[in-house]
């Protein structure tokens, strides 16, 4: 039995959140993601989608489909809360389930990293030191957003963090891999944007005439590795 | 058959309802920024209300309809005329092989729709025809439309129909307003605001700033504060959603929004609402009415009850 607290609110008229904690951490995101992969196993009548974030989980529904399969709540949002209630109460917290481990090789060099050095020296690090820790670990994918296939992911080594840019670029090439505060990332395509970019990846992130266009989901883990070596 | 884009006019899109089960990914719904004009003039046409539609900004598009083909215009009334007779907005009317379609003013609203009967025919890109501009695809090559564009639809016209045909009736259609009181559900982070900026929130009016676009509109009027500022988590957000800015400022986000935002949540517009925002342009003023979810979702409904009725009609000859 699951008796862990959470905050569940309406987001308009056809959707609600559920809220989990209000830090980054993978236990609350381990719940977030959890839950969206018990929804898709037991959709209830007039589920649209799920959308897990760091520490919550958003449910968008078709009011009607979920009235007339529930009439006895005075309303849809009523009818997904209970069944979100009773669906959190009956599984049990547990690391998220069919992760999976993708390997990305990045390019370090100059061309590629236009904020290496800069960040090394803010950082008080070498760019070659800066590599190797920013490769040591592996990183979780908390969520997707800001474009289509773009994964947030942490924690970034506390040595490393380093705030957005004050003005963000026009265009950050695709496959740029930034650094904003303790989140890591890569760009699926062109955009602008304002991470601090140290490094560029051939890996695809979005393949839009593929049957799943984006190569990552919440829940999985991370590790960038040199592309040369 | 097809259309031709003689003049593609500022902003002329492909669009639907929208692109659903992808959020988690990234991917917004995207469609038709007033989704109740395109799903009735699909509707009135007997079209599938997914039916893809064109969107068109002023200055609008110059059309040519190589083929004859029944079609309705609704939203934004931007006094069209098929080959100099104007034209009414949410009827339907015959279009001659080689008749051209053009818009001479701005009457009222920002977006108007043009669906043909049998709907156009376009790609559908993971289930959906509408536009995503940002990530290029999608809609028409995943672009807005070009002089010269030329866009597909399969439909007969039987020999002796009438120039025109039934028409939307006015119960259906949205109450557009230049000035509209905009009815929304309280957000997440409403009652952080402090009494004074809750009452601002209700009681003043908002100006939709020129920069605004089909991914938000940023709004100016009195800054609302919070009582506190704590650091928040990014969540998803919905077509809608109003989100506070630093600085006091609040945004609606709009149909091509981000699919997730860290942003304090105020409130959400009403579905129901919708489209009286997205008929507003830049310099355009907005005030806000709050009601609960539950009225929001019985509001929701009675269109959904009332769109039903012009489907069953418009399945009778």
């Amino acid at each position: 039995m699951n008796s862990a607290r959470y905050k569940i609110f309406p987001l308009g008229d056809n959707a609600l959140t559920i809220e989990f904690g209000s830090e980054i951490s993978p236990a609350l995101n381990d719940r977030a993601v959890n839950l969206a992969q018990y929804l898709e196993n037991n959709p209830f009548p007039g589920l649209i989608e799920t959308v897990p974030a760091y520490s919550s989980l958003t449910v968008f529904y078709d009011v009607r489909a979920v009235r007339r399969a529930y009439p006895e709540n005075p309303t849809a949002f009523e009818a997904v809360k209970n069944l979100l209630e009773k669906a959190h109460a009956a599984f049990e917290i547990r690391k998220t389930e069919n992760s999976r481990l993708v390997r990305v090789p990045v390019d370090f060099s100059p061309d590629c990293a236009p904020d290496l050095v800069w960040l090394a020296n803010r950082c008080g690090l070498t760019a070659e030191t800066v590599v190797e820790i920013f490769t040591a670990r592996r990183y979780r994918v908390y969520m997707l957003g800001f474009m289509p296939g773009f994964a947030y992911m942490g924690e970034v080594d506390e040595r490393l963090a380093t705030p957005r840019k004050s003005t963000p670029r026009l265009r950050v090439p695709k496959g740029s891999v930034g650094i904003a505060g303790s989140q890591t990332g890569i760009y699926p395509f062109d955009s602008p944007g304002g991470w601090q970019i140290i490094g560029k990846t051939g890996f695809e992130l979005f393949t839009p005439r593929a049957a799943n266009p984006c190569a990552l989901a919440a829940g999985d883990e991370v590790e960038f590795y040199q592309a040369n070596e | 058959m097809s259309i031709l884009l003689v003049k593609p006019g500022i902003l002329t899109t492909v669009q639907d309802t929208g692109r659903n089960g992808f959020r988690r990914f990234g991917i917004n719904q995207n469609g038709a920024m007033d989704r109740a004009a395109a799903r009735l003039i699909n509707s009135l046409l007997g079209n599938d209300e997914t039916a893809p539609v064109l969107e068109m900004h002023f200055p609008a598009p110059e059309i040519l309809f190589e083929e004859p083909v029944r079609f309705a215009l609704g939203g934004a009334d931007f006094a069209a005329e098929l080959d100099g007779a104007k034209l009414d907005n949410w009827k339907i009317f015959r279009a001659e092989k080689n008749s051209v379609l053009k818009f001479a003013r701005k009457s009222f609203g920002s977006r108007a729709y043009l669906a043909v009967k049998g709907g156009l025919r376009v790609g559908r890109w993971l289930g959906s025809a509408s536009t995503n501009l940002k990530a290029k695809i999608g809609g028409f090559e995943g672009r807005k439309l070009q002089t010269g564009d030329r866009i597909h639809f399969e439909s007969d016209v039987p020999d002796g129909e009438p120039k025109f045909g039934r028409r939307v009736s006015n119960s259906l259609i949205p109450f557009y307003a230049g000035f509209p009181r905009v009815r929304v559900v309280a957000g997440a982070e409403f009652e952080l605001l402090t009494a004074e900026s809750r009452r601002v929130f209700t009681y003043e009016n908002f100006t939709i700033t020129p920069d605004s676009d089909r991914m938000g509109f940023r709004l100016a009027g009195t800054a609302l504060s919070l009582l506190e500022n704590n650091p928040m988590l990014s969540s998803a957000v919905s077509y809608g959603t109003i989100q506070l800015l630093p600085g006091g400022q609040m945004i609606v986000l709009m149909a091509d929004h981000q699919t997730t935002g860290g942003y304090p949540r105020i409130a959400n517009v009403a579905t129901v609402d919708l489209p009286l925002l997205a008929q507003l342009g830049g310099l355009d003023k907005v005030s806000f009415h709050r009601i609960s979810s539950a009225e929001a979702e019985s509001l929701s409904l009675k269109f959904e009850r009332d769109l039903n009725f012009l489907k069953i009609a418009a399945a009778f000859p």
